[in-house]
């Protein structure tokens, strides 16, 4: 592997903090939405200028300072962390614009203190997918948390309060007392933590070990919300919604399987999870995360909510796909990772715009809104196929793709667990739009009248829902980049 | 000139203590600068110092120029050369830091107050530079009594919580002078190196052991270690804030030095770690001084308080990584007094900030206080991640040598201590946070918030770069942590630990 050393990595990582001082000192509120825009035009510039270098197999590294042997500050470009911070990216710069139609719509308070904590986020983001090692991942992984505690905690009252004190009770002391101690073991044994193309933890350990730092390793990301450290997600749905978009759709929820991916492939390998036989369990927790989280979104009546226990159902199959092992697999559940963002962050969108333009947050209300706003029900439908798999949207293909690994790895059960979930998912979603177009003038709670949210609001909802459809024809980069992290795993 | 760099760092501060005493009877408004230039000659040396030591090696610097044992040897190596270099900074940035608060806090005695901040910067600097084990103990005194006269200026509780600080800290330095005692009755001589060159025929005779012993209480005792902690917190915390942030960064931390310089050089590794084989039964003390310094500053609701038990939860860091008695466990514990210095300083200094502006630090006093220092407050959380323990803060870096000495040396309880502790400052620090940047709750879902907003009342600017210069600290040596640990501390450990 061709390796060339370029500060870019760094540039994309910073690039978002170095704007900070421009946001503080902004008087004028346009001025500061302004540089937000700069800065997310940037940072998705320099992360695109090295896509190409990516392609061609070539990994941009860079060291920051290095306190011990194979434990350094240190960033890595390759194929996974570029898909993921492509995703990233490329949907800072739609929620900015959608954060201000939504801020602005709902005369939000602190919208400074909102628009440096949320760069600051994307900084942290970033850093987690171009992180080299262990070490680098946990650094942006803590700062992640920490930059998103104002956020979710954003309206100040009773309730934000305790769901932000849940947050970091459950992320950082996951990540402190799990992450922590299982890092520093696996530096004890192997004497490295950068992550290898098939882990650095082989032939280091017994197995009971290999397995209690898997253990760790997995829950202590618990950004990934598999069951059962979940619960902090649906209660960080109190913050404003472009930060549920952006952050508890994409962004964190995101770092946190990306984090157990790169455990399971970087960290342990994957060689090493067959020969120990690990595979299975990977499954079952991801299967039962999926299968609970789909059947607790059935109860659900607020609508941010529901979204919530769907997307730890969806994130599941990102831990899912790599569980396989095989390469179709793998291939699935990192592709997941780009469709799943792209629908999910339309739906809240879609979620947050029925708020702003109605001020209604709860399904058993929303009886006849396709009337009212029929853009945002149009771009609610074509996402929530998405998330159920079903073409003509992105979604299909990580979905076709994991069902051909599940086939590949012979795991049946896994297939059912594939199948029904989409049939969970439809269950949920197809009645919101079905209420919405399709009531009798009686049921209709809204006037028969077109009133849409604000453009700011509008326009970004409708570009990732379009995006999410064209991802179905064309889902490259996505997936050159998917097959050629499986290609580097497998060595074909 | 830099020849005599171990001994200015020392006299220069001494008889400007005198000096500005006297300039008191004149003007008052000349204590400052006389302070300002001792110090900063003190710093200047010291780090001038570790850099000769980083050069050319161990210097010892003879007092008179009358030869070990008869005569009082300076002796600098890698590992005092950095605690050197901790100490004079700390002082002086303090000083810095500290001087409009002095002014407001006790306007008619800032001579005095210089005067006694001064000789005690002398103490420890001298506690830290010296080879004499008994000079030491000279020098522990200076510190000691100079310290309990600042601390006694506080509040009205104060004088009677240095009070309590005298008797138990004069029974420690007691303790640690009988051991030099029965060190010089079996050896024959005060100096340290002298002592460990004469001691390996002795490892077995009983009054070595004792004198060990003895030592190390006496230690402990003036380190507040669990369980003999109970003068700390409140002789800390009804402190003048000027008092509390030079001696509550700097004297536990210059107490571990002396443990580990007992370890290193008097009575020798091999006689602490092989001989005696007490480490699992002193690791276990150190846990429950962590554990306990964190279940007891979880029960505060008053920001100075609740330090001072966190200070003595890092006391038990300290300890314990010492008597892991393996290298990482000993860089961690090295480590961890740069670290713990800045990082206390860092924190009580907002607290300085804090009673400056708004003469309170219980936790009601704190509600909305990001609207009126937000500088401070953002200096006060780049200290509260180090403290709990984040990259790449310097904290996550020493917690990181510590816990990776407890895995090697199969002390879990130690690495479990260590977790606990951070989580725990997590809870301690963000329900600060919670308080400063969201108290008092509004009820209509925080709309509206901007209507009345507090206007900015920020600490003046002398206290605020100070406090910017330890922050952004934090964050360099944390980064730098590769630089320090391989190219001083890896040296200032003997190879025979491992």
């Amino acid at each position: 592997m061709e390796t060339i050393t370029s500060i870019k990595p760094l540039l994309a990582v910073l690039v978002s903090l170095l704007i900070t001082p421009m946001l503080v000192s902004s008087r004028a509120p346009n001025v500061r939405e302004a540089w937000t825009f700069v800065a997310a035009v940037a940072k998705f510039l320099i992360v695109l200028s090295m896509l190409p270098t990516i392609l061609k197999g070539t990994e941009i590294v860079y060291t920051v300072a290095e306190f011990l042997p194979g434990a350094a500050i240190k960033f890595r470009v390759d194929a996974l962390g570029m898909l993921f911070a492509l995703v990233s990216s490329s949907l800072w710069i739609i929620t900015s614009a959608y954060s201000i139609g939504y801020m602005r719509g709902l005369k939000e308070h602190s919208q400074t203190r909102y628009f440096v904590f949320f760069a600051f986020a994307l900084s942290a983001t970033i850093g987690v997918a171009f992180s080299a090692n262990l070490l680098t991942l946990y650094l942006f992984y803590e700062m992640l948390s920490l930059a998103t505690y104002p956020l979710v905690t954003h309206h100040q009252d009773h309730e934000a309060r305790s769901s932000g004190r849940k947050y970091l009770l459950y992320i950082v002391g996951t990540s402190i007392g799990f992450v922590l101690p299982a890092m520093l073991i696996s530096y004890n044994l192997a004497g490295t933590l950068e992550f290898g193309k098939q882990g650095f933890l082989a032939g280091t350990g017994s197995k009971p070990l290999m397995a209690i730092l898997l253990v760790l390793l997995i829950f202590g990301f618990a950004k990934a919300a598999i069951m059962p450290f979940h619960s902090w997600l649906p209660a960080a749905m109190v913050a404003p919604t472009p930060v549920s978009a952006l952050l508890h759709a994409v962004a964190v929820v995101k770092v946190g399987v990306f984090s157990v991916v790169r455990v399971l492939t970087g960290v342990f390998g994957t060689d090493l999870l067959h020969s120990l036989n690990f595979g299975p369990f990977i499954l079952l927790i991801a299967s039962v995360t999926i299968l609970v989280g789909s059947f607790i979104a059935l109860s659900q009546n607020e609508l941010k909510r529901l979204l919530a226990f769907s997307t730890i159902a969806q994130l599941s199959y990102v831990v899912l796909g790599v569980g396989l092992l095989s390469p179709k697999g793998m291939t699935g559940g990192m592709v997941h990772i780009a469709m799943h963002a792209f629908g999910k962050i339309t739906l809240f969108f879609c979620a947050g715009a029925i708020a702003v333009a109605t001020g209604k947050k709860h399904i058993s209300q929303m009886v006849g809104i396709g009337r009212r706003m029929p853009v945002t029900m149009a771009a609610f439908f074509v996402a929530s196929l998405s998330i159920i798999g079903m073409p003509p949207c992105g979604g299909f293909v990580s979905k076709w793709y994991l069902v051909l690994g599940s086939l590949e790895a012979h795991q049946m059960p896994i297939l059912f667990v594939l199948l029904f979930s989409s049939l969970l998912n439809a269950a949920y979603f197809m009645p919101i739009v079905y209420r919405a177009f399709f009531c009798r003038p009686a049921e209709a709670m809204f006037e028969n009248r077109v009133q849409e949210a604000p453009p700011f609001c509008v326009v970004p909802l409708v570009i990732t829902a379009v995006i999410s459809v064209i991802l179905l024809f064309y889902p490259q980069p996505f997936i050159s980049l998917a097959t050629m992290v499986v290609q580097g795993i497998t060595g074909t | 000139m830099s020849q005599q760099y171990p001994a200015l760092l020392v006299i220069v501060p001494l008889l400007s203590a005198f000096m500005i005493s006297g300039a008191g009877w004149v003007n008052k408004r000349l204590c400052f600068p006389i302070a300002v230039a001792a110090l900063g000659v003190a710093a200047y040396s010291c780090i001038g110092l570790l850099l000769r030591v980083l050069d050319e090696g161990v210097i010892v610097y003879k007092l008179g120029g009358w030869d070990p044992p008869v005569g009082i040897a300076y002796y600098v190596d890698h590992l005092n050369g950095l605690v050197l270099a901790v100490v004079s900074v700390v002082a002086f940035l303090n000083l810095i830091a500290c001087k409009k608060s002095i002014e407001q806090e006790f306007p008619e005695k800032t001579g005095p107050f210089y005067t006694l901040y001064v000789l005690m910067v002398t103490g420890l600097l001298g506690i830290v530079v010296t080879g004499d084990a008994f000079n030491l103990y000279v020098l522990l005194e200076i510190a000691a009594l100079t310290g309990y006269g600042l601390l006694a200026m506080g509040e009205e509780r104060a004088p009677l919580a240095a009070l309590n600080y005298l008797y138990m800290g004069t029974i420690g330095a007691c303790f640690y002078l009988l051991g030099v005692g029965y060190l010089y009755i079996v050896t024959g001589s005060l100096n340290m190196v002298d002592i460990a060159h004469i001691l390996p025929d002795l490892y077995q005779s009983k009054a070595v052991l004792a004198a060990f012993i003895i030592c190390m209480v006496g230690v402990w005792l003036k380190m507040a270690f669990f369980p003999l902690h109970a003068w700390l917190p409140n002789a800390y915390t009804y402190a003048p804030s000027a008092a509390s942030s030079l001696i509550a960064p700097l004297v536990t931390k210059v107490m571990i030095y002396v443990m580990i310089r007992l370890i290193l050089t008097v009575f020798t590794p091999e006689f602490a770690f092989n001989v005696l084989a007490v480490s699992k039964p002193i690791v276990w003390l150190a846990v429950i001084a962590i554990v306990m310094g964190a279940i007891l500053a979880l029960a505060e609701r008053n920001l100075k308080k609740m330090l001072t038990y966190v200070i003595v939860a890092e006391v038990g860091y300290m300890v314990g990584g010492a008597w892991l008695g393996n290298r990482a466990g000993m860089t961690g514990a090295i480590l961890h007094i740069v670290n713990d210095a800045l990082m206390t300083l860092c924190v009580f200094l907002v607290v300085g900030n804090i009673v400056y502006k708004l003469k309170g630090y219980a936790f009601e006093d704190l509600k909305g206080l990001v609207r009126k220092m937000p500088f401070t407050m953002g200096a006060f959380v780049i200290g509260a991640l180090s403290i709990i323990g984040v990259p790449p803060t310097c904290g996550f870096f020493s917690k990181w040598y510590l816990i990776s000495g407890a895995i090697q040396a199969g002390q879990y309880a130690f690495m479990v201590a260590l977790l606990f502790s951070s989580l725990v400052n997590v809870v301690l620090f963000f329900r600060v946070i919670e308080i400063c940047y969201y108290e008092p709750f509004s009820e209509d879902h925080g709309h509206g918030h901007d209507h009345h907003p507090e206007p900015m009342a920020e600490a003046p600017l002398t206290m605020l770069v100070p406090l910017f210069i330890v922050a952004a600290g934090l964050v360099l040596v944390g980064i730098y942590t590769g630089d320090i640990v391989n190219k001083i501390i890896e040296f200032a450990i003997p190879k025979g630990i491992v």
